[in-house]
């Protein structure tokens, strides 16, 4: 693997395969010494262009536990809001010697470009880039599920069957695209459940049952319910009426957690407007993984620094 | 072409032997720990604990499992990626005299991973090394303390151990090299 740009592309093998290594990964946080000496004399540079304090921490975690050194770039305060370019930007981290990016972007398709353009000989990992994708989230919210599912026969396994509900702001959620791509791809069955106006205009080749009420979804039993945050930093414009009448019809609140099977999952991204698109009551149960996701992602990015960043680059 | 060099009963009977000369060194079964190396160290560590379980049944069963050195190796950056295999060491190993496992020994650099990958788990009081076949050509000062066969071998040969567990059938071959 040379970049993690997309779910997208991912094929059914490179993703398990991904999966089981992050399962090696897991284990080693367990461990007394939490720390592998894979990437030693590795620099992976974090760079941000859109503030994320949960990813880029977990980010560096994972570089960190592989031994790798770690250079934290954000926007904000940079050379970035004097002005610079992406590609001075990317060719400065190639002076500097850096053997992977982790790039945040405003911009979907930026990443694309970074690992494209010949500016940079490096291991690219998408870590956000616009309302296109965001693959490590998808990937750590596979193995979040996997692991519910199989507990400690999850190696080699997919998601096959396993039906999984998709709620909230689906037009402007990179979390929801590569959930979809990667979720199908490991054979699980995703419906997305979202107001009209937050749906993409044009959905031909989502592979996706599309529905408008949650009721409606929650009722069908779901092995999954995974809630998408409503990004206010992203409503430029009257999407809904108010966030009382958003929650009132997509929300999960008490009365709709309390109508789903003991055994189903809920997952939330992070962060949680608590009381909007989730209730107190759902994000603190059993049932919710939310916490799960945060410790399964320092693993899953662990997985995907490895394979980005060891082995001969020429041959890969 | 190919030459067998151990069948299988002839590979029981090495197994068999090591396990009673780790028996022997140890002063019997208390406190070890079998770990073998991915993929046929595994298969040969299980053997040898189930083998000294037979020697010494009234003795508690010992602990044996797998130690993946893959993000311990030296060539990380020099070879295609490795897809590591799982780790498994039971319980704590502080203390314990843990004994290596791997099917061939060649220059000592995968033994040498499995070393610093042990500390990472604990602080065993004494490792050894026991492998089914060693090949010389030694890159580092490590030697084996329970050996299978020695086979002087020369270095554009290759050696070929199959075991049930994981290929289906069973021996220790050798094939190539400049004299065939």
């Amino acid at each position: 693997m040379k970049h993690l740009l997309s779910t997208k592309d991912l094929s059914r093998d490179d993703a398990i395969t991904l999966l089981d290594i992050a399962e090696d990964m897991a284990d080693v946080s367990t461990r007394e010494v939490r720390k592998l000496p894979t990437l030693r004399g590795k620099t992976v540079v974090n760079l941000f262009f859109e503030d994320s304090t949960r990813t880029r921490i977990s980010f560096e975690a994972a570089a960190k536990r592989l031994s790798a050194d770690v250079i934290n770039f954000s926007a904000k305060g940079s050379s970035v809001s004097k002005g610079e370019s992406l590609k001075d930007t990317a060719q400065t981290l190639a002076a500097i010697g850096a053997d992977g990016v982790v790039i945040r972007h405003p911009a979907s398709g930026a990443p694309q470009v970074l690992a494209t353009s010949g500016w940079i000989d490096a291991g690219i990992i998408n870590a956000g880039d616009g309302t296109h994708e965001h693959p490590t989230q998808a990937l750590l919210d596979a193995f979040t599920i996997r692991r519910r599912l199989h507990k400690a026969a999850s190696r080699g396994k997919g998601l096959d069957g396993v039906t999984v509900t998709i709620v909230g702001d689906v037009l402007h959620s990179r979390v929801a695209r590569s959930n979809l791509w990667l979720l199908t791809t490991l054979g699980a069955e995703v419906t997305m459940v979202a107001p009209p106006t937050l749906f993409p205009m044009d959905m031909t080749g989502w592979p996706a049952a599309v529905s408008f009420d949650l009721d409606d979804a929650i009722d069908a039993g779901p092995d999954v319910i995974m809630m998408l945050r409503i990004q206010q930093e992203r409503m430029n414009a009257a999407f809904f009426p108010n966030s009382r009448e958003y929650s009132r019809r997509w929300g999960l609140d008490d009365e709709r957690f309390a109508r789903l099977a003991p055994t189903s999952i809920v997952m939330h991204p992070g962060p949680m407007n608590r009381g909007l698109e989730i209730s107190s009551a759902a994000a603190d149960s059993a049932a919710s993984t939310v916490l799960e996701q945060v410790a399964n992602g320092v693993s899953i990015r662990m997985a995907a620094l490895y394979l980005l960043m060891s082995g001969d680059r020429e041959e890969s | 072409m190919s030459r067998i060099v151990l069948n299988q009963a002839e590979i029981t009977r090495a197994l068999t032997r090591i396990s009673h000369e780790i028996l022997e060194s140890n002063r019997g079964p208390d406190n070890l720990v079998i770990l073998g190396i991915p993929t046929r160290g595994v298969a040969l560590a299980r053997r040898i604990a189930d083998i000294i379980e037979r020697i010494e049944p009234a003795a508690a069963p010992v602990a044996s499992g797998s130690l993946d050195v893959t993000m311990y190796r030296d060539d990380l950056a020099h070879t295609r990626t490795r897809t590591p295999s799982r780790t498994l060491v039971p319980a704590s190993i502080d203390g314990a005299t843990v004994v290596l496992v791997d099917d061939v020994l060649y220059s000592g650099r995968t033994i040498r991973a499995a070393l610093d990958a042990l500390g990472d788990h604990g602080r065993p009081a004494i490792v050894r090394l026991a492998v089914l076949v060693d090949r010389g050509h030694r890159a580092l000062p490590i030697r084996a303390d329970f050996v299978g066969k020695n086979l002087p071998s020369s270095t554009e040969e290759r050696i070929n151990v199959h075991l049930l567990e994981v290929d289906g059938d069973e021996f220790v071959s050798i094939d190539g090299g400049s004299a065939e």
